[in-house]
């Protein structure tokens, strides 16, 4: 069944088609992949899926629901969480604290006006949080300031602050960019993981073809803003149009 | 029909005041993408530069006049400036009479030294610094500028008039045709409007016409970019500065007949220039000239006796034109929050 | 112990013990001695310290957390101090409902502004509140003279109604019957001491205006006002609304001014426009700057810097300065009294603005940053290899590579 559905999305900005038409369905509890060259629309795609554009015409649905129109917060409280091409967390803050706020949000919402609760007495939500540092093997980072730790150690904050809200949809906009091989794999077992062991869809739109080959269930083309193909990793690497519009230039 | 004209015409000179430092505000932030606290300061020392000729050129010597005498019979002491010495005292006393307009040559020099050792000093460590350290360095600055002016100059207001030829006033309304005796207008405040017109005109082609204005404006538009592009744009940002703190200047030097130069008066024309520039749109050039003078003519309109009173009598808010400005600008943002002239992207983050 | 953790609480009394004991270590040196120029225990500069030090502490909660600057907030002091006043006019000179009408005025007036100006953010919402500050201080001035009296300034006078004012109630600012400008003096030696009642009154509720500022910095909603300064997409993008926390953080800083200006006014029952012009905005700014925004002590101690010096540094002249420097050559006497004449005096705020300037350059985490410096620096040099006290060190300490 699929959670996501784009349906005839199409956006101009002045005289540059930068999508259209654009059909895409991602089922549940899949890992879809988004791949395309440089200016083939992934971009725009992913911020016509967060509401962050509107699209001219076509829409989105998320679980039934329209997304477009909606305030980013709305649209994450609908269940789609986003990690970003370069990791943003709050980095004046430290890690258990940025780890704490998606849990106060799931728990209080939009806003809570609680000025005079103690943080440090938050019992339940504490321990969520050190849990998920637990799972994201950064328990030992927990009094550090997020701004001073590896770009790696900050994406997987990030991954993480994203899965303690326990959201349907995990939207990933490159995340590997300007990683160290390392970290790049680093993350790739950590996405698998998450993929293993949670009931989670996740959408992710990549350059690296290495990331996606090895994540993916399915893999949508992308190409002059309209999709190519749409198949799963096997056939896609075969799949002669692709080699032609992508494979074939960055090989 | 003539008294709408007539504030029009009053307000021009405050909103030729407000464009010219409001052009300036824009061009820094635009530009070095600053926001100049102190730029209400460069206005202030502007006029204090014109006042500073003034007293240049009255310094005087004394001499004893052997052909007049004093009412005890003793022959007349008189002050006699040094440029009357030099020029003879025709030509003498025309210069001190024209100390104002003789100030733009001396406002100029001096405020882009000004700005120049600002920019370099001071702004340039702050590019990369928050909004909110700019905002308050550029401050603590103003209070410094103003009151080292005021250890110099005292806290009175020091009057310094126009040239004799433009005292007094004429009736502008014969000219268009109107009932003599409807529209007074000083002299000197049409010569302001058109000194300011012609600043802002120059400043415009300026920007339009040379590739130093071009590549401000790309730099305006794109700093990365244009940088990346080999050109050394800071050091043409300094130039601007130091542009902008000379149009500050000049719109000061040319503002004493009008107002009496006093030290906080930077400070009073600040806050109303950053309205200005809000309302014109952050980062817009045309946005803060319209702006300026629109919000002058308003307030001009706002202390029309009737349109007064009729606040005063069904609103019961006397003194309208106090605040019309701020209740303006206020609406003006809440339903265009980019200002009237105002780009999307730009000072938002 | 007050749910605080024992950092907290140990912070929390030792501000608590400086304001018990202020008119002690405020007036170390004896009466009539050559410093006692330098003594601040009297009972008006006690009061502004810590009538300061609450407006600088709820000012903190706003730009130290959010980091929202705004340049506005004289305005609620200035309407605080109006409604403190109006309710002598018409109640009577008991300060208790004019403080807590002055904390609701400011509280609505901020809610209303802070509604309008929160719609933008960075300069413009600096820019915005700035405006709106001046326009108020212009209403306060000429458009609004009934309710604030314009130039003059809104004061008491006999006729007015004063409805719950008793035969016997005193015909000053007082707390059911406890006058505040009651004053016991203390002689002890060469030594006065003054214990005001007006003083304490304002240091009890300073102390529980900062024991409130630090359980909101320790809250759930404290590290969401953090979390808004450092990136407020992410916070949107975990489901978190940003607007109404910044909006909170607005009315509650918004209302603390209007507590000092209640204050102000109940200490002096006046109120002027002045009161609400923007460089006073700027001052409390300044005030919390200096001390070292967001940090919980900071904001009070740069309220008691810059009030202290600004006390001692308007009273030196020129007389003052030539004993100090008596003892240098004549010439070279004059020369110095030349140089210092324009900081002093009537040049404080040269020596004001100057200082901001240098502690926005070189230290902008104020006092607090610039001790935390120093105590390392101290410590760095007791772990010098031969462990010798730093004092007795011809050199300084080698240089560690870092």
């Amino acid at each position: 069944m699929a959670i996501l559905e784009v349906k005839d999305v199409g956006k101009r900005f002045g005289g540059l088609q930068a999508l259209g038409d654009v059909n895409l369905s991602v089922a549940e509890n899949t890992c879809h992949a988004i791949i395309g060259p440089n200016g083939a629309g992934k971009s725009t795609l992913l911020n016509c899926l967060i509401g962050k554009l509107i699209p001219d015409t076509g829409s989105v649905m998320f679980d039934g629901k329209s997304v477009l129109g909606r305030k980013p917060h709305e649209i994450n409280q609908m269940g789609i969480s986003r990690v970003f091409q370069t990791p943003e967390i709050f980095g004046d803050l430290t890690v258990l604290e940025n780890m704490m706020i998606p849990i106060f949000a799931e728990r209080d919402g939009a806003f809570a006006l609680n000025p005079l609760k103690m943080a440090d007495k938050q019992a339940d939500v504490i321990e969520r949080a050190e849990a998920m540092l637990e799972d994201m093997n950064m328990a030992d980072k927990r009094h550090m300031h997020a701004a001073a730790m590896s770009r790696g150690d900050k994406r997987r904050l990030e991954i993480g602050m994203c899965l303690s809200q326990q959201p349907r949809l995990l939207l990933l906009d490159e995340p590997t960019a300007g990683m160290a091989r390392a970290d790049t794999n680093n993350t790739i077992d950590l996405l698998k993981q998450i993929k293993d062991e949670r009931d989670i869809t996740i959408a992710i739109i990549e350059h690296d073809m290495h990331v996606v080959f090895s994540l993916a269930d399915r893999i949508t083309v992308l190409a002059q803003g309209t999709p190519l193909v749409e198949d799963t990793p096997d056939k896609i690497k075969g799949h002669p149009k692709v080699r032609e519009a992508y494979l074939g230039e960055s090989a | 029909m003539d008294a709408i004209l007539l504030q029009i015409l009053n307000g021009l000179d405050k909103g030729s005041a407000y464009a010219l430092i409001a052009l300036g505000l824009t061009l820094i932030f635009g530009t070095l993408g600053v926001v100049n606290f102190a730029h209400g300061a460069l206005f202030m020392i502007g006029a204090f530069c014109a006042v500073t000729l003034n007293k240049i050129l009255t310094l005087s010597r004394e001499i004893v006049d052997e052909t007049r005498t004093d009412f005890l019979g003793n022959p007349l002491k008189v002050k006699v400036p040094y440029v009357e010495g030099w020029f003879g005292p025709e030509l003498g006393a025309a210069i001190i009479d024209w100390s104002v307009p003789l100030a733009i040559l001396f406002a100029i020099p001096v405020m882009i030294a000004i700005g120049y050792v600002m920019e370099r000093g001071l702004i340039k460590h702050f590019y990369k610094r928050p909004h909110a350290d700019q905002i308050l360095v550029t401050f603590g600055l103003a209070i410094v500028l103003q009151e080292v002016i005021k250890y110099f100059y005292g806290a009175n207001p020091i009057p310094t008039g126009a040239p004799d030829a433009f005292r007094g006033s004429f009736d502008f309304g014969v000219l268009l045709g109107f009932d003599p005796n409807v529209i007074i207008y000083p002299y000197w405040r049409l010569v302001y409007f058109v000194f300011a017109a012609i600043v802002i005109g120059a400043v415009f082609a300026f920007l339009q016409f040379t590739t130093f204005g071009m590549v401000v404006r790309a730099g305006m538009a794109d700093r990365e970019t244009v940088g990346l592009l080999g050109i050394n744009i800071d050091r043409r940002f300094t130039i601007m500065f130091g542009i902008a703190a000379a149009v500050a200047g000049l719109a000061g030097v040319m503002y004493t007949p009008i107002n009496s130069p006093n030290y906080h008066m930077g400070m009073d024309f600040l806050v109303l220039s950053f309205v200005v520039v809000v309302v014109g749109g952050m980062g817009s050039l045309p946005g803060a000239v319209a702006a300026g003078f629109l919000l002058g003519v308003l307030e001009s309109f706002a202390s029309y006796s009737p349109i007064k009173n009729f606040f005063e009598t069904y609103l019961f808010l006397p003194s309208i034109d106090q605040i019309i400005i701020y209740l303006v600008a206020i609406i003006i943002l809440l339903t265009r929050p980019r200002g009237l002239m105002g780009r999307k992207g730009v000072m938002e983050d | 112990m007050f749910g605080l953790n024992s950092k907290d609480t140990r912070l929390l009394l030792i501000v608590a013990a400086l304001c018990l004991f202020a008119p002690f270590l405020l007036n170390p040196f004896p009466e009539g001695s050559e410093l006692a120029q330098f003594n601040a225990g009297y009972p008006d500069l006690m009061q502004r310290f810590v009538i300061f030090g609450i407006f600088a502490i709820g000012f903190n909660i706003l730009f130290g957390l959010t980091g929202y600057l705004s340049f506005g907030h004289a305005a609620f002091l200035g309407v605080g101090s109006y409604s403190a006043v109006w309710m002598f006019k018409l109640l009577g000179y008991n300060v208790l409902p004019g403080i807590v009408l002055s904390v609701i005025v400011a509280g609505l007036f901020s809610l209303l502004i802070g509604f309008i100006s929160l719609r933008r953010s960075g300069i413009y919402f600096s820019i915005l509140t700035l405006a709106f500050a001046q326009m108020s201080f212009a209403m306060a001035y000429s458009v609004l003279t009934p309710i604030t009296n314009g130039e003059t300034g809104l004061q008491v006078y006999t006729d007015d109604p004063q409805f719950l004012m008793g035969a016997n109630s005193p015909n000053v600012p007082h707390l059911f019957g406890l006058q505040m400008n009651a004053t016991y003096k203390m002689e002890l030696g060469a030594w006065l001491f003054q214990f005001n009642a007006g003083y304490y009154l304002c240091a009890i509720i300073m102390l529980v205006m900062f024991y409130l500022a630090v359980r909101i910095f320790r809250s759930p909603f404290g590290i969401m006002l953090r979390a808004v300064k450092t990136n407020q997409n992410r916070m949107n993008f975990t489901g978190l609304n940003s607007r109404p926390y910044t909006l909170a953080a607005f009315v509650i800083s918004g209302m603390y001014a209007g507590l000092a200006g209640g204050l102000m006014a109940s200490m002096d029952p006046l109120a002027g426009a002045e009161r609400m012009q923007w460089t006073a905005s700027g001052e409390v700014v300044l005030m919390t700057i200096l001390g070292g925004a967001g940090t919980l002590i900071g904001p009070v101690l740069g309220a008691g810097f810059i009030k202290y010096f600004e006390n001692i540094f308007s009273k030196i002249n020129d007389s003052v300065l030539h004993g100090w420097f008596a003892f240098l050559p004549d010439g070279l006497e004059d020369f110095v009294v030349a140089i210092l004449h324009p900081f002093v005096g009537k040049g404080w705020h040269l020596t004001l603005g100057i200082l901001f300037m240098l502690v926005v350059i070189f230290l902008p985490g104020g006092l607090i940053e610039g001790g935390q410096r120093v105590a390392r620096l101290f410590r760095r040099k007791k772990q010098t290899p031969d462990g010798k006290d730093p004092e007795h060190h011809p050199k300084p300490a080698p240089h560690v590579a870092e």
